[in-house]
């Protein structure tokens, strides 16, 4: 039994006897509107990633994803629910927010489309390149929107 | 180059991170977008920017980033500087516009930290 | 040194104002907030930045600018052509980031001196 568990531990490379080392799975919530608080969530996550050993390159593509997405958040949706979830093998992200929703996420998904305000561009976001940046440093990227109701975002990173 | 010797080719004020001034860089990066900053900017590069807010040092950290220069006198507010001792990110203030900065960096022999954007997207 | 001697070492592609290409050059202003432009900038210099609507030629027109290189590879959009053309505003594009191109430009205006 010890043996098998070992053999799948390497297969799997995680550290044999401690199965559960290179495993998270957490929640944060994101206030929307506050400008002030934009990017402690992605701050939060980076530092999660970075103590279970995850390489610093795959930590940063975590961080701008999840980073972008909290701009999003506070710049259009009354709130947020991110959950993190690190599984061997990948990074899993998901946002889901309460919010307007996105009309026509073909058009969302342009990169250049936005309608930023003033005071979101001024903080040098709005430029229309946040799903563009989500989706081109995710592995996997999902999005759906119900309008009125909100938007859900999911991003997988794969992980040695 | 040493952080010094870009303080020094800028004639710069250290407002954060005196004690980091020994750091190796190479390359830097300059906008005033951070979502560009996110798009393209690589890990251990300046970023220099006339922004000042505390998204530019949410920013630097999700990228690694090196160091950051404001640029044409700028100074950052009480809880930029704040938020940058916390997460350990110099910030460099310079008196030129950031046309100048990177001039004067760039014949130094500071590189741009990626050689340039192909346009297949059709970016806007 | 005239805008052209900058397409021609910078390779840029001459979206629109071709008549207007041997405006010289008096220095450069690199920078994406347009508050910023407007404050900062000076009559003749070349403006390298990588905001795309037609707000970036009203700017350059009121401040006298030489004409405007467009960064990233990002392309005007449609209404921002037909205004420069219109405001005799030369609008290239270029595929290097800005810090890379300002350098470039930086060196070649010391040079011209």
């Amino acid at each position: 039994m010890r043996k098998e568990l070992s053999d799948a531990c390497q297969k799997l490379k995680i550290p044999v006897g401690e199965p559960n080392q290179n495993l998270y799975n957490g929640s944060f919530t994101i206030e929307g509107g506050n400008f002030n608080c934009a990017g402690i969530v992605s701050t939060s996550i980076k530092s999660i990633l970075q103590k279970l050993g995850i390489p610093g390159d795959l930590v940063r593509k975590a961080a701008i994803v999840s980073y972008e997405a909290e701009i999003n958040v506070v710049s259009y949706a009354k709130k947020a629910v991110v959950n993190l979830m690190v599984v061997p093998g990948s990074v899993n992200i998901e946002v889901i927010d309460e919010g307007p929703g996105i009309p026509n996420i073909e058009l969302a998904m342009q990169e250049g489309w936005s309608t930023a305000d003033q005071r979101i561009r001024e903080m040098g976001f709005g430029a229309g390149m946040g799903l563009c940046n989500i989706k081109n440093y995710s592995d996997e990227f999902h999005i759906s929107s119900e309008i009125g109701k909100g938007t859900h975002l999911k991003m997988i990173i794969q992980t040695p | 180059m040493k952080l010094s010797d870009v303080k020094d080719i800028l004639d710069a004020e250290v407002i954060v991170g005196e004690e980091n001034l020994d750091m190796e860089v190479k390359t830097a990066f300059g906008a005033d977008l951070m979502s560009d900053v996110l798009a393209f900017a690589k890990s251990g590069s300046l970023l220099l920017t006339g922004l000042t807010n505390t998204q530019v040092i949410r920013t630097a950290n999700v990228l690694d980033i090196a160091a950051i220069i404001l640029v044409r006198a700028k100074q950052p507010s009480s809880e930029t500087i704040a938020l940058a001792r916390e997460l350990k990110i110099p910030i460099l203030t310079t008196k030129y516009i950031l046309f100048e900065t990177a001039g004067r960096l760039y014949a130094k022999g500071i590189v741009g930290c990626l050689p340039k954007v192909e346009n297949t997207s059709g970016r806007t | 040194m005239k805008i052209e001697d900058l397409v021609q070492a910078l390779q840029l592609e001459v979206k629109c104002g071709k008549d207007y290409l041997n405006r010289e050059v008096t220095g450069g202003y690199t920078g994406d907030l347009l508050s910023d432009v407007m404050g900062n900038a000076r009559e003749g210099y070349i403006w390298i930045t990588r905001q795309v609507h037609q707000n970036i030629v009203a700017v350059a027109s009121l401040k006298e600018l030489a004409g405007i290189i467009l960064i990233n590879s990002c392309q005007p959009a449609p209404d921002t052509l037909e205004k420069a053309e219109a405001e005799k505003i030369p609008v290239m594009v270029s595929g290097l980031p800005a810090f890379e191109i300002s350098g470039q430009i930086y060196n070649l205006l010391t040079l011209a001196g």
